[in-house]
């Protein structure tokens, strides 16, 4: 996938000789100038009797010097660097962490074969998948949810015994795999302005006996014209569509006055994206039983 | 050979240094001018919609770049953590490239299609809303900004001169294609866009078949702002 394109002969071939006549160059300027004339000087005195003399380079300079030379020479004939010619240890950078990538890979595949086959519920007990199943939510999921998948406005807590899609494994399976579009239509339109207080505070005040009767009379008439079809004539909602219960106490978008209202007048979108293309069946089956382990034991 | 001549004609001295130290640039950087791999766009690579290109121009003018790279390295834990490694053919329609190169936010070169819409929108709002430890700041003004048709319009004309090919009815379009949106619907479908090539991520390779892993998902919470 990553392999570099050859080099056209012409580049090729700039390369290799720029770089090995630079290298005989610097060979040559070192050895031309090595060996001055010893105890000359160039003629420059300073304070009467003070010369600059101009002696041929110290040895052990002048073998730590060829000791580069004869390093790149190495470097070149075992690594790439010579345009298409790609050393004698056919290393690439894309290769080792192919590499690399391959070797972790197998130790994952190994920890996983046996947990991804084992049943949702057996794996949300199993500290190890539990283990590996957290990892994977920090990575993938805490964004949106939270470290502690208690969620955040808009966002689902997945750790309590609330669920809006439902809580079996098969219906995490799917939200996490396929992702959930659920979607508030927006009534704005259809109500009228005077029915609009009476609705939000019926739908708030559901269980509430101190919500007067006489507003939810009219807040239930009204609900069960626009509301019940989706939230059910007991406002239980409907696990196989997404639609809340608003007869608990779980608000996903907010249960004040101000965000119950937003909610009916101008609708809501939540958006679970789909994780098929992101993450391995195996590593699904994880989260799952992660995600579903959060609600079970807590 | 005769040194003194190199020491005592500062003229020649300096002509002759530069020959030295610009082989370097020669062997490295020349080359690399000429070769497909770096001038022509990766397989699959999608243009910019005129939406996208008016998002870019916020990520550039907020400088996100000064904290969000979009480079995925050859290294086995970026490509687990972010996806397939970054291609140079990826970014020949980028002007100027959004690389970055520093990380005190995550690389972003892979976001696209891992949020909601609706999760950018609450966290350019206010990060902590979403991510409490984030120390990323807010951009909440960006929906009072409008997007102008006619500059978007300008950018893709200026973006053609450098090479991307968008074609005269691309532009045209464009007024109409950023009607009524703001900057941050900008910012988020520009975001939304950054994703690899889908011909380049085809091949079964074990970088195209696992970008996460649990190894990497251990390491940490991918989505805090860590380096």
């Amino acid at each position: 996938m990553n392999m570099l394109e050859q080099l056209s002969g012409f580049w090729h071939w700039f390369i290799v000789l720029l770089t090995l006549v630079s290298i005989a160059g610097c060979l040559w300027l070192l050895f031309a100038n090595a060996k001055a004339p010893g105890g000359s000087d160039t003629g420059h005195v300073w304070d009467d009797d003070l010369r600059e003399y101009n002696n041929p380079l110290p040895r052990w300079w002048l073998v730590l010097f060829v000791l580069t030379v004869v390093f790149a020479l190495g470097y070149l004939a075992f690594y790439p660097g010579l345009g298409n010619f790609g050393g004698r240890l056919q290393w690439s950078s894309d290769g080792q962490m192919q590499q690399q990538l391959a070797q972790v890979e197998q130790a994952r595949n190994q920890r996983y074969a046996a947990l991804a086959s084992r049943p949702i519920p057996a794996n949300a007990v199993d500290p190890e998948a539990r283990a590996l199943g957290r990892g994977l939510f920090m990575a993938n999921c805490a964004g949106c949810h939270g470290a502690d998948a208690r969620g955040a406005l808009g966002f689902p807590n997945l750790a309590d015994k609330d669920w809006l899609y439902g809580g079996d494994p098969e219906a995490i399976l799917a939200s996490i795999r396929d992702g959930r579009a659920g979607q508030m239509p927006n009534f704005n339109a259809m109500l009228k302005a005077e029915v609009v207080d009476d609705l939000v505070r019926t739908v708030r005040g559901w269980s509430d006996p101190a919500l007067p009767a006489e507003v939810r009379e009219r807040g239930m008439k009204q609900y069960a014209y626009t509301c019940a079809a989706c939230h059910g004539p007991e406002g239980r909602g409907n696990p196989a569509i997404g639609v809340p219960n608003l007869a608990d106490a779980t608000w996903l978008h907010g249960g004040s006055y101000e965000s119950v209202r937003q909610s009916i007048l101008f609708g809501r979108r939540s958006n679970m994206p789909a994780h098929r293309d992101l993450l391995s069946d195996a590593e699904i089956h994880l989260l799952a039983a992660y995600v579903y382990g959060l609600a079970e034991t807590p | 050979m005769k040194h003194e001549i190199l020491e005592k004609n500062v003229v020649l001295l300096a002509v002759l240094i530069l020959a030295a130290i610009s082989i370097g640039g020669l062997v490295e950087i020349v080359p690399l001018m000429n070769q497909k791999a770096a001038t022509q766009p990766s397989p699959g690579l999608a243009l910019r919609t005129p939406l996208e290109v008016a998002g870019r121009d916020v990520y550039i003018r907020e400088g996100c770049y000064n904290c969000h790279s979009q480079m995925v390295r050859s290294l086995h834990e970026e490509v687990m953590r972010y996806g397939p490694a970054g291609q140079a053919g990826e970014s020949v329609w980028d002007h100027p490239f959004q690389w970055g190169s520093k990380r005190t936010g995550p690389d972003l070169s892979r976001i696209g299609g891992r949020y909601s819409d609706d999760w950018h929108r609450i966290h350019l709002n206010n990060p902590r809303d979403v991510v409490p430890e984030s120390n990323m700041p807010a951009y909440h003004w960006l929906t009072e900004q409008a997007v102008d048709g006619e500059e978007v319009a300008a950018m893709m004309r200026a973006l053609r001169l450098a090479g991307v090919p968008f074609s005269e009815q691309d532009i045209a379009g464009a007024p109409e294609a950023v009607a009524g949106k703001n900057q941050m619907n900008a910012l988020i479908a520009y975001l939304q866009s950054l994703r690899a090539p889908k011909a380049a991520a085809a091949p079964a390779t074990p970088a195209a078949t696992t970008q996460r892993t649990a190894a990497a998902a251990a390491a940490g919470p991918a989505t805090g702002e860590q380096p």
